[in-house]
């Protein structure tokens, strides 16, 4: 492609780019002008040939320290990254607020009850003010590849610029139908409209699954290209390059890590009404959603470990170089964090369960329980978290004999790993099966057999669990190693399925015991919901630099060289502070879209202002 | 019968975690715990405690109350008053300690864990890391006899280059290991070569410490690189040695990428 070539493609997906930014960003933008921008778009794409059946592809660029373009003092490095990094946040938080909004305004039409009808509107709403953030966001981070990134961004629309442009397409129909959904919610009610109004919903969350999944394309491409020769050029074959090896391993990771955090954002703006809520009602209506929300999290954050496992599983299946840099090599002591961070997780979210339980006096018959809980998440928190490679004084390492440890080694690598994670899911889902009790008594004549039969179930399950973590983690071939966390990962959610049908079955027709009085919460364990949502922010900004860090020298892996002057792995001290500047700018940001979605409601009644008009 | 207030409850189930990991890893197993670890075990455990305390209101009003009747009532306001001088004095002292300067060589943050290349040249050839392996291996099944014959080959190669650093014992404690940092690799321990293919190893032996990649440097390696010195079937026989005479089995790969 000439330099001529390659300006004016830049050119028209600036205009693109600029269109969509600001039709996403105004609503109220005059869609036929929109759409003009739109149509000239397509029209100088085709101009400049750059179409589909075009195979006249070149290499990779190799570029110099000299092509990266500087803007004054800025580090493109940093400015990119916080950029990605903070629409990738809001873009999380958009999606999947949809999907579960579409989940219980479908339950509220199944129930017909309006409370879940008017929750679902409320968590909408919120994720109104973050859409235009979003988009936003997403005009800064393409603006900031062009500026810094040019030949990089050329490349990769070279090669993407089919999906990149129905990307474009996509944004314009999702923004469609979510102000569509959103400001159509009280008009759409009540029989065939009801319906109308959530089928809407479904094509809100299809559109923004496969937005996400077009631009986990371009970034999985970036990891594991293909498509593309050992140059870089490319073959012609778009889909090749979207399917690359690493696309749904990281699609299935997105989704279910977004709902994940979706909830405890939502969660956290429930505790932060509920902290300022003036009345009773309030408190009461704060603190079921507060619940709502910290279950759809935990609900998301119990398979959510899994899908991470098998990502990275299939890094390591891609490359062994990956797999070792990530986990074993430079990164290692980031996934440490990240172990703490997911151990913090399930902490915040169980203490949040447990406080809870005091919703209802009934809960005295189960408190004796929790101490247990308690020590067995803690104790495999410590088992999760536990470095392979100590950080050892020299007293230390002379006492020792050298760096390992002949106990606490074997708890670093992974066969250890898997056994704490699956324990601490088990007992959060006990947790959440004890809460689900504390107000009721079954009513069944099964009841002890009932009991007795999940008793056995989380007996046989946890023996299946430790066997398969010890004897095949320790005492067998590496493969069987890896192979083994399959089955344990199936025992968990075979007894989390099987006893929640029982506990559904069990518990059907139950007498209540002790109402529930929602409100009745301490004001500490909305301080868990705050932490739910910071940790998983702080989370997905450490795992988003290192699943991208592991790239290292290389813009593409193995194809396109980084010649930048930042092509070098920063320190895990400054990827930190990056990260957590990112993760409080992220939280300013998030509580100005709190505050907003307050302002709304609010009425100024001034007097002696407006002029009496005559009718 | 004593009823315990629930702040000393507290105190004392943290104390008995902190006391029981310095006597089982310490004591009992020899083994000691070290400091880094244990401040991160014993904030989780302080953490934990908490949780459990504070979950019920009446148990979290007992918690906080000698607390708050400390600030709060007049009669403790002598007890008050030497709280608050000894407080931030221990504050102090913890950060005087933590600071002074000291003749300790820093810890190091860091994990020796090099990601191999996907390819390799030694012996004026380039290999393949992703697909290579041991060409003695299939000896295993096919011709026990001849297998066994190649791991005590591999064993006197072993004894006559390797164990001055690597141990007779192979665990890292050779007669020259004290003399080296950091120390050769133990490889009885279940983290090292257990967790390896043998094509990684054939890779570290073959280049040794020069060959190690680019990132996470410095690794101030002094393992030599032996494809000077052995040919290339000599360091396939002591890879065989080294997972017989361990007992570990090398890592293979369920499926390769394609």
């Amino acid at each position: 492609m000439t330099v001529n070539k390659t300006q004016r493609v830049r050119a028209i997906l600036l205009l693109a780019l600029f269109a969509w930014v600001v039709a996403a960003v105004l609503p109220g933008v005059d869609a036929g002008a929109a759409q003009a921008a739109e149509t000239v778009a397509v029209t100088e794409a085709s101009e400049t040939g750059a179409t589909a059946g075009d195979n006249n592809f070149q290499p990779a660029p190799q570029l110099s320290a000299a092509d990266y373009p500087r803007l004054g003092s800025v580090n493109s490095r940093v400015a990119v990254w916080l950029a990605a990094q903070l629409h990738l946040w809001f873009a999380a938080f958009v999606l999947a607020v949809p999907i579960f909004v579409f989940i219980i305004e479908a339950i509220g039409m199944r129930t017909r009850d309006r409370r879940y009808d008017e929750l679902a509107y409320e968590f909408i709403k919120v994720s109104i003010v973050a859409y235009s953030l979003t988009a936003i966001l997403g005009g800064l981070l393409a603006i900031s590849l062009l500026l810094f990134y040019p030949q990089l961004f050329t490349y990769l629309a070279t090669i993407f610029k089919g999906s990149m442009f129905s990307y474009a397409l996509l944004f314009f129909v999702e923004s469609a139908v979510l102000y569509l959904y959103y400001y159509g919610w009280h008009w759409l009610q009540g029989g065939f409209k009801k319906w109308v109004h959530l089928t809407l919903g479904l094509i809100l969350n299809a559109a923004g699954t496969t937005l996400m999944f077009l631009a986990n394309a371009w970034t999985t491409f970036m990891m594991s290209p293909a498509g593309v020769d050992a140059a870089g050029v490319f073959s012609g074959d778009e889909w090749a390059a979207i399917h690359n090896f690493l696309w749904n391993p990281i699609n299935i990771h997105r989704l279910v890590a977004n709902v994940a955090f979706g909830g405890s954002i939502v969660g956290a703006y429930a505790a932060f009404k509920f902290l300022s809520a003036s009345t009773r009602e309030q408190r009461a209506h704060y603190d079921w959603m507060g619940y709502t929300a910290n279950f759809i999290a935990v609900s998301a954050l119990l398979p959510l470990p899994f899908a991470g496992y098998y990502l990275t599983a299939e890094i390591y299946a891609y490359s062994q170089q990956m797999g070792i840099t990530l986990m074993g090599g430079i990164f290692a002591w980031l996934f440490i964090i990240q172990a703490v961070l997911i151990g913090a997780l399930f902490l915040s979210a169980n203490y949040y369960l447990w406080c809870g339980m005091g919703r209802s006096d009934g809960a005295v018959r189960y408190n004796k329980y929790v101490k247990y809980i308690a020590i067995v998440i803690i104790g495999a928190f410590l088992v999760w978290f536990t470095p392979h490679t100590l950080v050892l004084t020299n007293e230390e390492l002379k006492s020792l004999g050298g760096p390992y440890h002949k106990y606490l080694g074997p708890l670093g690598i992974m066969p250890a790993k898997n056994t704490a994670v699956n324990l601490m899911i088990l007992f959060t889902a006990v947790s959440f099966l004890i809460y689900r009790r504390t107000n009721k008594i079954a009513t069944v004549a099964w009841v002890r057999s009932g009991n007795a039969v999940m008793m056995a179930l989380f007996t046989a399950g946890i023996l299946n669990i430790l066997f398969l973590g010890i004897y095949h983690g320790y005492f067998t071939n590496t493969v069987y190693k890896v192979a083994a966390s399959i089955p344990q990962v199936l025992t968990t959610l075979t007894i989390i399925v099987v006893s929640s049908v029982i506990d559904a079955f069990m518990y059907r027709g139950a007498k209540e015991v002790a109402p529930l009085h929602w409100g009745r919460i301490p004001e500490r364990a909305q301080y868990a919901l705050f932490l739910l949502a910071v940790a998983f922010t702080w989370l997905m900004g450490l795992m988003g630099y290192i699943r991208s860090g592991i790239r290292q020298h290389w813009h593409v892996t193995g194809v396109f060289r980084d010649n930048s002057v930042d092509a070098f792995t920063p320190t895990l001290g400054y990827a930190a502070n990056i990260v957590s500047m990112g993760t409080i700018l992220f939280m300013i940001l998030v509580i100005f879209v709190f505050w907003l979605s307050q302002v709304s409601t609010r009425k100024t009644e001034v007097s002696g202002y407006w002029g009496q008009q005559t009718a | 019968m004593i009823k315990i207030p629930r702040l000393l409850q507290a105190v004392l189930v943290v104390a008995f975690i902190y006391v029981a990991f310095i006597v089982v890893f310490d004591v009992v197993l020899g083994q000691v715990i070290p400091a880094s670890l244990l401040t991160m075990y014993m904030f989780f455990v302080i953490a934990g405690v908490f949780m459990v305390f504070t979950f019920t209101e009446e148990s979290a009003r007992e918690l906080a109350a000698p607390i708050k009747a400390l600030v709060e009532d007049p009669r403790k306001k002598a007890i008050r008053n030497v709280v608050f001088a000894a407080l931030p004095l221990a504050a102090a002292a913890f950060t005087y300690y933590n600071m002074l300067p000291s003749y300790q060589a820093p810890v190091e943050l860091r994990s020796i864990h090099p990601a191999p290349p996907s390819t390799v040249k030694a012996f004026g050839k380039r290999y393949d890391l992703s697909t290579l392996e041991n060409p003695f291996r299939k000896y295993e099944k096919e011709d026990p006899e001849k297998f066994e014959q190649l791991v005590k080959e591999g064993g006197n190669i072993y004894v006559g280059n390797c164990q001055y650093c690597h141990g007779d014992k192979l665990d890292g404690k050779g007669p020259f290991a004290q003399g080296l940092n950091p120390i050769p690799l133990n490889f009885q321990d279940i983290g090292t070569i257990a967790q390896l293919q043998e094509s990684f190893l054939f890779w570290r032996i073959a280049t040794g410490g020069p060959g190690l990649p680019e990132e996470a440097t410095p690794w101030l390696s002094s393992m030599p690189v032996w494809q000077n010195f052995l040919t290339e079937d000599e360091i396939w026989k002591v890879i065989l040695y080294l997972y017989d005479y361990t007992g570990h089995r090398p890592r293979s790969w369920a499926q390769a990428h394609e």
